[in-house]
């Protein structure tokens, strides 16, 4: 093995706009090197990789700071194309396949072997035939170098998904001079026993000196595959440890730890007699990307509880079940009453407002103003908002009106006047605004998921304060879904860690952050000691079915 | 930023301007200008001008019905219904109906005839929006299996309905001879005059014509543009009632409306019902106006022309006003209206041309106005 480096990433920084994504980060990696990238949603990773293949975003964005060198030189990658010239690969966490393609043709799409024919002679390289003998036997070779014993001549469609990985694989190891591959999250949809078969693989490709970049939320895996791992936190580089040197818990301390500001959370409800205001029994439900598989929890009246977790891992699915967005199966009882999750509007019946995840798809009409907005669904389901002229009701716009200015001041929503259209509005007050439209319910349970997602800092402080002030003043129970933990530690009174569409730990906010990391990474805390040695036998961190959902993504 | 505003500020008069024009839309100006000036060219060719803003009126009010059946259609996200015919046969299913009645001496109790043609008129009406319902509701499910492609799936459904209707003409059974096509002694005829029956119910109330100067007099029916006005006011009460604005949201964001309790194929169900049976009241104020009856294959390529309309009007496949049906009807219906005779003045004596221009002309506005549908969000 040779010790010089084949990529070496230093020093580097970038922002968007004044929001710094990355800072100072270096990154180096040798031939042979499965090197595991480490981080929250959100730390850099992304972006990082981004950089590394000279992405488009990069540049529209004003670029980066800090230098990309392979094999000491320094290069400057402006487009995908310039990684792959350079002989980095990528493994894609969505499959870039073509159904309809056999293997071979997906393998070599784009860099065909070709013969001259008569009409190239004339026309040019793009009439030269096909050279199916040598395409076939080149894939051969690429997949049996990964161990994988399928004809080359199959088709892609109906394949099962661990295999449609290994073609991926196969075809970044038959590009010529390949010499760094990204694996991105590449388990994450993999069967168990696919999963370890991968890691087989991605070690017998390193042991041919092609060095490997393992991004990965599974902290087991890396302690069965990795030689070293880089930490990232908030854009920040935390640490680079060679994995020999470091351990599970270890490791998932420095992917949480941060400073956490209370807001009055942690009060201690689990042991308070408070009513139950929700109970929730082996809830199921089928939300593609963010599936639940059985979860059980109570929140009890004038509680705070956060749900978090990685995404895709169905903390998400969790509220749109409940609000019977996706179909669902389980008990839920809202105050004593049981809904009914197979029927529209059963939530919103029950005392029960949903501020969903998704603002623009599934919170706002964007064409309509302010006011409609705040209004609508108070107006369809309590008939407010609305003035008698004989048999017909028409919509009072007074009435929407002033209750609308009220709220834009409470919330501090930035806007020329009610009239506005929210489209036009920026995330953090477009945000503000299904909050107000979910409060103009007057809910005795409120739902919020991922609040905070995509907005400013102001916005972002506001909505927290006033959440906490819901439950302070009116004694509002709130269930709260977020990727941030920090947000989740600083306002809720329990979390659950959600993994795997199951919750895996329900944690006070003061607990260690590395329980919070060991729960994420499906790790509960008995079967902790059990981990950490690696070895042949993959140990039971669940990796059934859930796909991903904003995890990543290069494009 | 503030360098580039202080050099060249925008003064108030330009910032409306600019903002008339995005509000209002380029191609509606465009479609307005080509209105102007093709009257001011008429004007030029000495043709008689007055007459002519008669009929452009007149035609407003003939096809605005129809055109607002596009209303409903769109906003429950079904876009723009080229569908129209299915409501358009049941319309005619009323009307034949009630003709046939009239001949059985149904109506002899009212004593004035132009009373019995508009008790005439209502009834095909009754009897259209009555066929309408069910086809509306099985269209609208139909509808709701392919979601995404109503587009395409509403031209040929019309297609379809307008075909699987001509046999059903030429086996109605019908008695009065008026209806009944002399050569074969069964089946309806291909165009009914209404004369005798309800041409002119609702033209015929407060008709009057207006000298305008020495250029000639222009026919006004208020009668005509009042059913149009009230259809278009109750179309208006019902977007501002609890169901219009459940209907809407449905169409303008399902997945919002179902987080709102909103069954979104229902309220599909509803715009297309509703938009159907428009159609049927449409093809009856119509028929009214024009005199005659057409059967068969007349309906046909009615979805298109009611489709630019609305388009041309300001409506994207995603939204439709009221204001829109009235702008847009005006502007096409005026346009078809002021060219052809037109155009035959300025090209004589050519066998088939008018035939040719008209199609060219309509078929033209239809298809500028598809190219300027805006899909949504």
């Amino acid at each position: 093995m040779q010790e010089e480096y084949v990529l070496e990433l230093e020093g580097i920084r970038k922002a968007y706009g004044e929001n710094v994504v990355l800072n100072n980060v270096s990154l180096a990696v040798k031939p042979g090197e499965i090197h595991a990238l480490l981080g929250e949603n959100g730390a850099g990773k992304s972006t990082l990789m981004n950089i590394l293949f000279g992405m488009g975003v990069i540049h529209e964005t004003g670029g980066f700071d800090g230098t990309v060198k392979i094999s000491g030189k320094e290069v400057k990658f402006v487009a995908p194309t310039d990684a792959l010239a350079a002989g980095i690969g990528m493994v894609h966490q969505e499959f870039m396949l073509i159904p309809g393609f056999t293997i071979t043709e997906n393998i070599k799409l784009g860099r065909e072997d070709t013969t001259p024919t008569f009409a190239s002679r004339i026309f040019g390289k793009s009439l030269e035939k096909l050279d199916r003998d040598k395409m076939n036997s080149d894939a051969r070779r690429s997949l049996d170098s990964i161990g994988m014993g399928i004809e080359e001549h199959v088709k892609v469609a109906g394949l099962p998904v661990g295999y449609m990985q290994f073609v991926e694989i196969a075809r970044e190891i038959d590009k010529l001079g390949i010499r760094l591959l990204v694996f991105d999250e590449p388990t994450a949809v993999l069967t168990e026993s696919e999963a370890s078969q991968l890691l087989d693989v991605m070690k017998t490709i390193a042991q041919k000196g092609i060095a490997i970049i393992f991004i990965t939320h599974r902290l087991p895996e890396i302690m069965v595959a990795a030689d070293n791992m880089t930490v990232l936190r908030d854009g920040e580089l935390v640490a680079t440890k060679p994995i020999a040197e470091t351990s599970l818990t270890e490791i998932a301390e420095m992917m949480v730890g941060r400073i956490v500001e209370n807001l009055a959370a942690g009060q201690d409800m689990e042991n308070s007699d408070a009513p139950i205001a929700i109970s929730v029994r082996d809830l199921h439900v089928e939300m593609p990307g963010e599936r639940v598989h059985g979860v059980n929890f109570e929140v009890r009246e004038g509680e705070i509880f956060g749900i978090g977790g990685m995404a895709g891992q169905g903390k998400v699915g969790i509220a749109n079940g409940i609000s019977g967005l996706f179909p669902a199966e389980g008990d839920v009882t809202v105050f004593g009453q049981p809904l009914n999750l197979s029927r529209l509007g059963e939530a919103l019946s029950n005392n029960l407002a949903f501020v969903s995840e998704d603002r623009r798809g599934v919170g706002l009409l964007l064409d309509e103003s302010i006011a409609y907005n705040i209004a609508f669904r108070v107006m369809t389901t309590r008939r407010e908002f609305l003035s008698s002229f004989g048999p017909i009701k028409l919509l009072n716009s007074r009435k929407m009106q002033r209750h609308a200015e009220e709220m834009i001041k409470i919330l501090d929503i930035r806007c020329r006047s009610w009239r506005q259209k929210v489209g036009t509005l920026s995330g953090g007050n477009q945000q503000k605004v299904c909050l107000a439209s979910a409060l103009t319910l007057k809910p005795r349970l409120l739902i919020v998921s991922e609040p905070t997602r995509g907005i400013d800092i102001g916005a972002k402080e506001l909505i927290m304060n006033y959440l906490s002030k819901l439950r302070r003043e009116e004694g509002l129970t709130i269930i709260m879904i977020s990727s941030e933990l920090g947000e989740l530690r600083s306002l809720c009174d329990r979390i659950a860690i959600v993994t795997d569409g199951k919750i895996v730990d329900i944690l006070p906010p003061n607990a260690p952050d590395a329980d919070y990391g060991l729960a994420m990474s499906a790790v509960s805390k008995e079967t902790d000691s059990s981990l950490g040695e690696g070895g042949d036998n993959a140990p039971n961190y669940g990796m059934m079915g859930g796909t991903t959902g904003d995890g990543g993504g290069f494009e | 930023m503030s360098q580039m505003t202080a050099k060249n500020e925008p003064s108030a008069f330009q910032r409306a301007m600019k903002k008339f024009l995005a509000d209002f839309g380029l191609p509606r100006i465009i479609i307005l200008v080509t209105f102007i000036l093709l009257f001011v060219l008429a004007g030029v060719f000495g043709m008689n001008l007055p007459s002519f803003a008669g009929d452009v009126l007149r035609r407003w009010g003939m096809f605005g019905i129809l055109v607002l059946a596009m209303v409903p259609a769109i906003q429950s996200g079904i876009g723009p219904n080229f569908g129209i015919p299915i409501g358009i046969v049941a319309g005619m299913v009323g009307a034949v109906l009630s003709i046939d009645m009239n001949h059985a001496g149904v109506f002899a109790f009212v004593a004035d005839d132009g009373m019995r043609a508009f008790v005439q008129a209502m009834v095909a009406i009754v009897i259209g929006v009555a066929a309408a319902i069910p086809m509306g509701i099985l269209y609208g499910m139909l509808l709701n299996r392919v979601k995404g492609s109503e587009m395409a799936i509403t031209v040929y459904v019309g297609f379809g309905t307008v075909s699987l209707f001509n046999i059903l003409w030429a086996l109605f059974p019908v008695t009065a001879s008026i209806l009944i096509l002399p050569a074969t002694g069964r089946g309806l005829r291909q165009m009914i005059n209404l004369n005798a029956d309800f041409a002119g119910a609702f033209d015929q109330f407060w008709q009057f014509r207006l000298p305008i100067f020495e250029f000639g007099t222009m026919t006004v029916r208020p009668g005509l543009l009042l059913v149009f006005f009230f259809a278009c006011f109750l179309m208006w009460l019902f977007t501002r009632s609890r169901l219009g604005m459940v209907m809407s949201a449905a169409g303008s964001n399902p997945s919002y409306a179902r987080a709102s309790g909103i069954n979104v194929d229902k309220m599909r169900i509803l715009g297309t019902t509703i938009s159907t049976c428009l159609g049927a009241v449409g093809i009856v104020v119509y028929a009214q106006s024009f005199g005659f009856l057409q059967m068969y294959g007349a309906p046909m390529m009615h979805g298109f022309l009611v489709v630019a309309a609305v388009l041309i009007g300001g409506a994207t496949i995603r939204r439709a006003r009221v204001f829109d049906v009235l702008l847009g009807t005006f502007l096409f219906q005026g346009i078809l209206v002021i060219s052809l005779p037109l155009a035959n003045v300025m090209l004589p004596d050519v066998a088939g041309v008018p035939e040719m221009l008209r199609l060219i002309i309509t078929n033209g506005i239809i298809l500028y106005a598809l190219t300027k549908v805006k899909g949504g969000r």
